[in-house]
């Protein structure tokens, strides 16, 4: 399917008048998507950026949090702005299907106006438009791809493996990549993407020599203009996720790597160097403050669509530094004007991808519809209904990991329960039926094993106090990019701005004070240990036991602890 | 990958790394066999250890450079290196604050020597890391945290 930019705005107006007339407007949703997607070619280098889409091949609705609290110098900056304050910052009219996209505003009424986002589908009839405007276009992915949902576990990845070479997919980094093993990630490698697509990550090395796993970085011919594609790995993948599943692999920052390999481009004749990045933003921010010669980065990892680049000094120049949110929701998309050798100018869109304004591409809902044909009956499968909306994002609990906690201390007779603080995870509406499918996008994992522990409270504090600090450490490359491990049951204060071990306080369990020396019974999933391995059945199995005795789930206060000094931040908010 | 090298390495694995650079001629024996400073080894404290090497209170100094992760991936094993691009470097030492036994590794450069060392190093909990250099009769030293952490929950 090719089509000229007419062609292309006339196809969204009628896909938009048939997907949108249930809630609005033919007139309003057309204005919409014209408004979103009209976006005249600019320069002579086009780069396309998806990052963090977890598996998702079909349109979902995805909440952006209500807490994203930035601390020290981070504090009020982006990527730490979220409602109000995002749409304020940006200049974003409240209520305009923008609004909805970027933030989480009105969440359920906006949800039920502009319908589901992303899907493979609707993301490659964008794509193709994109690219047939902008000769040369390459589509970056930034990782989180092959992990997220039901169909990637069970077919081992295959399913996004062939929908990515389906949709064009030109270069590719990793994260949850990585927990196939490193095996699986070689072999998909060395066969599927042999000649198709490009693994890049400067900062994956073996642990004995320090040798290259894979290609630090590729140029490509744009339009005459040589552009190198740097890759940047998650750096905390064995840390962050099971370590034996990757033994013989370390990453980390790899900052003089970094300088090395943007270097070796430019001597290599590159005139445009970019970094996908799966570092999150603000890693990457720091990065581009210390790092000479970099264009841009493309950033992924903390799920933020940021509709704006952040522009960063450093003793070399400028770099923009963006980042593409995540669930298949945003395509992002970079125009370089390059002229005498460099980069003269630019224009940036992360462009939301709303499944009625964009019709399916026919190719891609045919191989979505025969990957999933085999799995259908077990995907479908209803387990209860919600009352309340279920969201997962947000610093320190989402309402779906309210229910899995739950789900934990009955199923597991447990006092307390940990769920670990991931930012992937679609939405479902009141009154949605919650299906196994909906379970695993939430729970989808190779290490799914639950445990329980008993647990003194010494240990407790010690757990809450070292993931607070991977969240909350005034220095981003101290960070590891998720969110608080989620508790149930578990009262506490925490002082964000305190230093590490001393930001959590007042543990309480059923109003009675958390005592050092005395042991709890935990329950948790998603072990990092190898000792762990098959340390109890699958959280899914768990929690859906839960639900089908349930069969509807009533809207829960979420267990949040109780902040401190954190009023006016304006990573709080509605 | 470099396959040979790694091939070359297990098959010389029952020597040590020590043992097998000394017997390619990389280091002379007596470097490798080295007198063991047990003092400066059994010091308990940076400060003691300072003291014991007559390093008094070393200055910071931008030319010596420690490269170490930011967060370990496996505190049994975390890879420190030292680069020092102070002339007439004869000396570097790796130091982890908070180890029982602080002094983790100690270097003499011969002269003539590029002073660039790398080892691994265990670590029980989040540390300063220190590289001490000895360069010219003076003392100067880098500084580093390194975060040992329990891992999981993130992404």
């Amino acid at each position: 399917m090719s089509m000229n930019r007419r062609e292309f705005m006339q196809m969204l107006a009628v896909a938009a008048a048939g997907g949108m007339s249930l809630h609005s407007g033919f007139a309003r949703a057309q204005q919409a998507a014209a408004a979103l997607y009209d976006m005249p070619a600019f320069g002579n280098v086009s780069l396309l950026h998806m990052t963090d889409c977890h598996a998702q091949l079909l349109p979902i609705h995805f909440r952006e949090p209500s807490v994203n609290l930035g601390i020290g110098n981070m504090s009020g900056k982006v990527p730490h702005l979220v409602g109000e304050h995002l749409l304020k910052h940006f200049g974003i009219r409240p209520g305009s299907i923008e609004a909805h996209a970027f933030t989480c505003l009105d969440f359920v009424e906006a949800a039920k106006t502009y319908g589901r986002v992303g899907g493979f589908a609707h993301l490659a009839t964008l794509v193709k438009q994109l690219k047939a405007s902008r000769s040369g276009a390459l589509l970056l992915d930034g990782g989180d791809t092959w992990q997220g949902s039901a169909t990637a576990l069970w077919t081992k990845a295959q399913d996004m493996v062939d929908a990515c070479k389906l949709l064009g997919v030109d270069v590719m980094t990793l994260h949850w990549e990585s927990t196939y093993g490193a095996e699986r990630v070689k072999e998909i490698e060395e066969k599927d993407f042999a000649g198709r697509i490009d693994i890049v990550a400067q900062n994956v090395k073996t642990t004995d020599f320090e040798d290259p796993v894979f290609k630090p970085y590729v140029i490509r011919n744009i339009n005459g203009v040589p552009v190198a594609i740097v890759g940047q790995a998650f750096p905390y993948t064995p840390i962050a996720n099971p370590r034996w599943m990757t033994p013989d692999w370390s990453f980390g920052i790899q900052e003089q790597g970094m300088q090395e390999a943007v270097d070796a481009a430019r001597a290599e004749g590159a005139q445009v160097v970019v970094v996908l990045s799966h570092n999150g933003m603000d890693v990457d921010l720091k990065l581009a403050s210390r790092v000479t010669g970099i264009d841009a980065i493309f950033g992924g990892h903390t799920h933020d669509g940021m509709p704006a680049p952040t522009v960063v000094d450093n003793a070399g120049g400028k770099t923009l530094v963006t980042n593409a949110g995540s669930n298949g929701k945003f395509l992002g998309v970079m125009d370089f004007d390059v002229r005498d050798g460099k980069v003269a100018d630019f224009r940036y869109r992360l462009l939301p991808v709303f499944a009625n304004l964009l019709p399916a591409d026919p190719d891609m809902a045919a191989f979505i519809d025969k990957v999933r044909a085999p799995f259908l009956e077990k995907l479908g499968e209803p387990l209860a209904v919600t009352e309340g909306l279920l969201y997962r994002r947000g610093n320190f609990n989402g309402s779906w990991d309210q229910l899995i906690v739950d789900a934990l201390i009955a199923e597991k007779d447990a006092e307390l329960a940990f769920s670990p603080g991931f930012r992937w995870g679609t939405s479902l509406l009141p009154g949605d039926t919650i299906t196994m499918e909906h379970l695993l996008d939430q729970t989808a994992i190779t290490y799914p094993w639950t445990t329980l522990t008993e647990m003194s409270g010494e240990m407790i504090k010690t757990i809450l106090e070292d993931v607070a600090d991977n969240l909350f450490n005034p220095d981003p490359y101290y960070q590891q990019g998720g969110d608080m491990v989620r508790v149930g049951g578990l009262q506490y204060t925490c002082d964000p701005t305190a230093p590490m071990g001393r930001r959590i306080d007042d543990m309480m369990l059923k109003g009675r004070r958390i005592e050092p020396g005395k042991t709890y019974k935990v329950a948790g999933w998603a072990p990092v240990a190898e000792e762990a391995r098959d340390s109890g059945p699958a959280v899914w199995d768990v929690v859906a036991s839960h639900l089908r005795a349930q069969k509807l789930v009533t809207q829960q206060a979420l267990n949040l602890p109780e902040l401190k000094n954190m009023s006016g931040n304006p990573g709080m908010g509605f | 990958m470099n396959h040979q090298r790694r091939d070359a390495l297990k098959a010389g694995g029952g020597l040590g790394v020590l043992g097998l650079l000394a017997t390619v001629g990389l280091i002379r024996p007596e470097t490798a066999h080295a007198a063991w400073n047990e003092q400066a080894f059994g010091a308990k404290s940076l400060d003691a250890a300072f003291e014991v090497l007559g390093a008094g209170k070393p200055a910071v100094s931008d030319d010596v450079v420690l490269n170490t992760p930011d967060i370990a991936e496996n505190g049994a094993v975390v890879p420190v290196g030292v680069v020092s691009k102070l002339p007439g470097t004869e000396y570097v030492a790796i130091m982890i604050e908070k180890n029982p036994y602080m002094l983790a590794a100690s270097f003499t450069i011969p002269e003539g020597t590029q002073a660039e060392v790398q080892t691994r190093v265990k670590m029980g909990q989040t540390s300063d890391v220190y590289a001490l250099v000895k360069a010219d009769g003076k003392f100067y030293m880098a500084k580093k945290e390194v975060k040992v952490t329990l891992g999981g929950c993130g992404g």
